[in-house]
């Protein structure tokens, strides 16, 4: 295109050449560069930073124990700070800059719709640690993702409420990318599971006071339970205000929520009964032993909490299960190239990980099905894993 | 019907009461430079977090909320001092953008020094809501409703019955003038950036155990509250509470009768319809440009 | 030479020779981004440096130019080309019809009001859901010009540049123009404008609708660059910025406009090394050039070389 272009293409071909001329040699201790585009900072740090910090507690574990393959991990991380543009910035940076041969992040469904083009265009592996559905339906080549999906968790609630003997559901939802996402899949799924939702209010998520929402549920007519899709403080918010109601019917809250945290901010009173579908790493050492997911889950719990000093919360351990499933595939494929690491991750099979035990396939490059999602209660200020 | 619209009438004046003390945090720096401080919402910020990492490390309420005060106040005379004293005379646009600057720098710090996951603290008196004729109230509102009326009368006496007060009324009628008569102008501005800095982090304190905080807390209160310092009049502390809770009342109600998902556009739309017909606010003073 | 044509000269030799000393496609993307931005930001310079009129509202016009890439196909089948000028016209209606009540305001009550408008375009890109893919985003399809599909960090790079330069001149014209002149007097006071003989009314709207023109063909260039667009890009924080990048470039400056948008999208692309402290440094690094450069970067060196010529 320009002379400028060609140039460079020129000396581009002269480096490529002189790298060919020393083969083995240069592979041999060369890092494996893997990128992480993660909402560090911004309206979704909470999610983003325990995600930062697990890659960054597990890649120096991985090297401190000899690296995969003999090779060491170089982890190159950037804070898009939750915003979609910049995050479509720092995607090419790590493709055509930092050259790395995969990637393990995109905090929010946003930031990960507007950076995968980047890496199926350059063929290179993306696992997301986002929940939104449409990033693996329709699947595209290179793009993965560890966490449920917000359908799994309307499912999950769904059939919770139904077993419950109801069916008329309010839902009352953050506008932000998680309660929006969440709120249109239970919306889609509501009538397959025999539910129908009899009231639809939202919230802004920096709202402080969400008492008039309530309010209008609790005098809808023959509403028999409550959703509250939505991440951050405002389910806190949400579920104080259901008691400062005093309203009664049964409240569910989502995967959005799934921290000890949470009960904290609610407060362990108001929080009291609340229920919620959540992986299994809030209820750890309830699970009975022979649980495959019991150890993996007790020692990435173990570690983060000693390293961090903060409570564990399953948005970390999304970036878990996406750096070990990347490094098992890289370990399986003896290969860095982007296809080869691609079929590698996509033939993973009875991979147990911190959201369930992942088996992916052509068709399914998520790996999860809904027996990885737990129902928990909360009782007494605990999560309280209940019959599946 | 009655006890639904009493509950919207006291979740629009807790939220109001909220917004009417960040909006008052704006009046005086205003007046004294006709710089709106977006930092204001950090002070917001530092007066619940110092409190809620004050508390966590074994200090009592009482003097964790001191703490947070004697911080935010630091911060603000420090504010003051280091960035907007060495810009004097520079244009207002551009200590608007330095404030701008202080609050990326104040939430940049405080996410270091603080970390980034939500907190709480517990109510001053309980959470047991109070019902009142099918109304349920936590008695925290009345601590928020409470703190706001303290202020703004504080801040009405200080204004208009002291001769410090007159001082700070005199820079924003005239800077030159008041200089002229005898006004430490400087003075005045760093009283106002210490007072506004304490306004602040004690809203920041008051509404922590109903909104609870994060390090970013600030951006979305500031702009609430910069919306109900406009819609009241900006630089007059009657206007600061009555836009205030009007914003808070907006919100509740449409939120409750019209539609939840677009309560603000609506706050917003009256805001605008009431600028269109009153340009200076409600109680806003009646400017003549000078030529 | 005037300055003027100094000023486009210099602007396309940057533009033309800085890709030969990019070391890598990343660079391509990251310059392109600051030319969108910059084009945004000057379409603000007008409106306030030029005509004195201050709005937070500006990143709503730049949502309504991407959203137009991506709702123009979807809804009315159109080629997504043809959806930039019609953005364009969009944002300029919109802007006709909010700005005859919202420029009455003055100083913070426009700042407000132009607030309000910004926050209703969020709202309605946030709550639309069905319409505009909610908080989540929309997809842009790719473009294609006579069966060629524009594509990849080069092309787009010199489509912005080449935008870039075309909206740098139409504002320094406008600024050297007896109406530049008149809004250059309504700037100084409007009383004293209005005394003269000015249409103070109608210079204040033309300044509001060409620079929603700007905002809207900006917005448009970046979602298709993009290939995706969120309501963050017409969000309360993104107009702030554009303010930011025109008082830190020089607020009666076109080319510092350029300048405050080149820095402001270069420091977190520079700052990553400094991981957690990289907020903290930037506001840091906002407020060091206000107080040492108060009038702006560009007329704040100008003076500087002025005073000790080189």
């Amino acid at each position: 295109m320009g002379i400028a272009s060609m140039l460079r293409r020129g000396a581009l071909a002269l480096g490529a050449a002189a790298i060919v001329a020393l083969p083995a040699l240069a592979q041999r201790n060369d890092p494996i560069r893997i990128g992480a585009v993660l909402s560090v900072t911004g309206p979704a740090s909470f999610l983003g930073d325990p995600e930062d910090k697990t890659l960054r507690l597990y890649v120096n574990r991985i090297n401190a124990a000899g690296g995969v393959n003999g090779r060491p991990i170089q982890l190159i991380v950037y804070d898009d700070g939750g915003d979609a543009n910049r995050a479509r910035t720092f995607a090419t940076r790590l493709v055509e800059d930092d050259r790395v041969v995969a990637m393990v992040g995109g905090t929010t469904t946003g930031t990960t719709m507007a950076m995968r083009p980047v890496f199926e265009d350059a063929r290179i592996p993306f696992i997301s640690l986002a929940g939104g559905i449409e990033i693996i339906d329709p699947v595209s080549p290179y793009t993965f993702k560890t966490p449920h999906t917000d359908r799994m968790a309307c499912e999950k609630i769904f059939s919770d409420v139904r077993a419950r003997g109801l069916s008329r559901v309010a839902l009352i939802s953050g506008t932000d990318g998680f309660g929006q996402s969440m709120r249109t899949q239970c919306q889609r799924v509501a009538q397959a599971a025999g539910i129908t939702i009899v009231a639809d209010e939202q919230y802004g998520p920096r709202d402080s006071d969400m008492t008039p929402q309530l309010t209008r549920i609790r005098n809808t007519q023959g509403v028999e339970a409550v959703v509250n899709p939505g991440f951050g403080q405002g389910p806190a918010i949400v579920t104080r205000n259901y008691a400062q109601l005093g309203i009664r019917l049964p409240l569910y809250q989502s995967h959005g929520v799934a921290s000890a945290q949470f009960i904290q901010l609610a407060t362990p009173q108001a929080a009291e009964g609340v229920r919620l579908p959540a992986a299994a790493l809030l209820v750890a050492e309830q699970l009975p032993a022979n649980d495959p997911q019991r150890q993996v889950l007790i020692d990435y719990k173990t570690a983060f909490e000693r390293e961090t000093g903060q409570p564990v919360s399953t948005f970390g351990g999304h970036a878990y299960d996406g750096l070990m499933i990347l490094v098992e595939a890289i370990k399986r494929a003896n290969s860095t190239d982007g296809t080869r690491l691609r079929d590698a991750i996509r033939a993973t099979r009875g991979f147990v990980g911190t959201g369930g035990v992942v088996n992916m396939s052509a068709t399914d490059h998520m790996g999860l099905d809904l027996s990885a999602f737990r129902m928990v209660e909360i009782r007494n200020g605990q999560f309280v894993l209940i019959g599946n | 019907m009655g006890a639904e619209l009493l509950q919207f009438l006291v979740s629009g004046l807790t939220v109001g009461a909220v917004y009417a003390l960040v909006a008052l945090g704006f009046t005086l720096i205003y007046n004294a430079s006709d710089v709106v401080n977006f930092a204001q919402g950090e002070f917001v910020m530092l007066g619940g977090m110092v409190t809620v990492f004050a508390v966590a490390a074994g200090l009592a309420l009482p003097l964790a909320a001191a703490l947070a005060i004697l911080v935010a106040v630091a911060v603000g005379l420090l504010l003051h001092r280091l960035a907007i004293e060495p810009a004097r005379g520079a244009s207002a646009v551009t200590l608007i953008i330095i404030t701008i600057g202080a609050s990326i720098f104040l939430r940049g710090v405080a996410q270091i020094v603080f970390d980034k996951q939500f907190h709480q603290l517990p109510a001053f008196s309980g959470s047991d809501p109070i019902l009142l004729a099918g109304a349920a109230i936590l008695p925290q509102s009345f601590w928020v409703l409470g703190g706001a009326v303290l202020v703004f009368l504080g801040l009405f006496v200080f204004l208009e019955k002291t001769l410090l007060g007159k001082a700070v009324l005199a820079t924003a009628a005239n800077r030159l003038a008041a200089r002229l008569v005898g006004v430490d102008t400087s003075f005045v501005l760093a009283l106002s950036f210490g007072l506004s800095a304490a306004i602040g982090a004690l809203a920041g304190i008051l509404i922590t155990p109903i909104t609870l905080t994060s390090f970013d807390v600030g951006t979305m209160l500031a702009l609430k509250g910069f919306a109900a310092a406009m819609l009241g009049g900006m630089g007059s502390p009657l206007g600061a509470v009555v836009g205030g809770l009007l914003l808070g009342l907006l919100e509740s109600f449409a939120a409750g009768t019209i539609s939840s998902a677009y309560k603000d556009a609506v706050a917003f739309v009256v805001i605008l319809a009431v600028l269109f017909t009153m340009p200076q606010g409600l109680f806003g003073r009646r400017s003549v440009e000078r030529v | 030479m005037s300055a003027r044509w100094a000023t486009l000269i210099i602007l396309a030799v940057i533009i033309g020779t800085i890709p030969w000393f990019f070391p890598s496609g990343f660079y391509f993307r990251v310059a392109a981004l600051i030319w969108v931005t910059a084009l945004a930001a000057v379409g603000l310079q007008i409106l306030m440096g030029q005509a004195g009129q201050v709005s937070l509202g500006h990143a709503g016009f730049v949502g309504i130019g991407a959203y137009t890439m991506a709702l123009g196909p979807k809804l009315l089948g159109l080629d997504v080309l043809l959806c930039l000028p019609l953005g364009a016209a969009i944002a300029g209606c919109v802007a006709f019809v909010v700005g005859r009540p919202i420029l009455r305001l003055k100083g913070h009550y426009l700042a407000v009001a132009t607030l309000g408008f910004g926050m209703l375009v969020t709202m309605v890109l946030v709550n639309e859901v069905a319409l505009t893919g909610g908080p989540d985003g929309i997809r842009i399809p790719r473009p294609e010009l006579l069966g060629w599909r524009i594509r990849g960090g080069e092309t787009f790079y010199w489509i912005t540049g080449g935008a870039l330069l075309i909206g740098v001149w139409i504002a320094l014209n406008l600024q050297a123009s007896p109406s530049g002149r008149a809004l250059a007097a309504l700037h100084d006071s409007e009383v004293a404008a209005r005394t003269v003989g000015i249409d103070v009314a109608a210079h204040k709207l033309r300044a509001f609708v060409i620079a929603a023109v700007y905002g809207s063909v900006a917005g448009g260039l970046l979602a298709l660059m993009n290939g995706f667009v969120t309501p963050d890009a017409a969000g309360f924080l993104a107009s702030i910025e554009y303010v930011t990048m025109v008082v830190i470039g020089g607020l009666a400056s076109v080319p510092g406009a350029v300048v405050g948008a080149a820095l402001l999208v270069l420091l977190p692309q520079t700052l990553t090394f400094l991981h957690e402290y990289e907020q903290a440094v930037i506001g840091l690094l906002i407020m060091l050039f206000m107080i040492f450069l108060r009038a702006g970067i560009v007329p704040g060196l100008a003076a500087l070389l002025r005073r000790r010529p080189a």
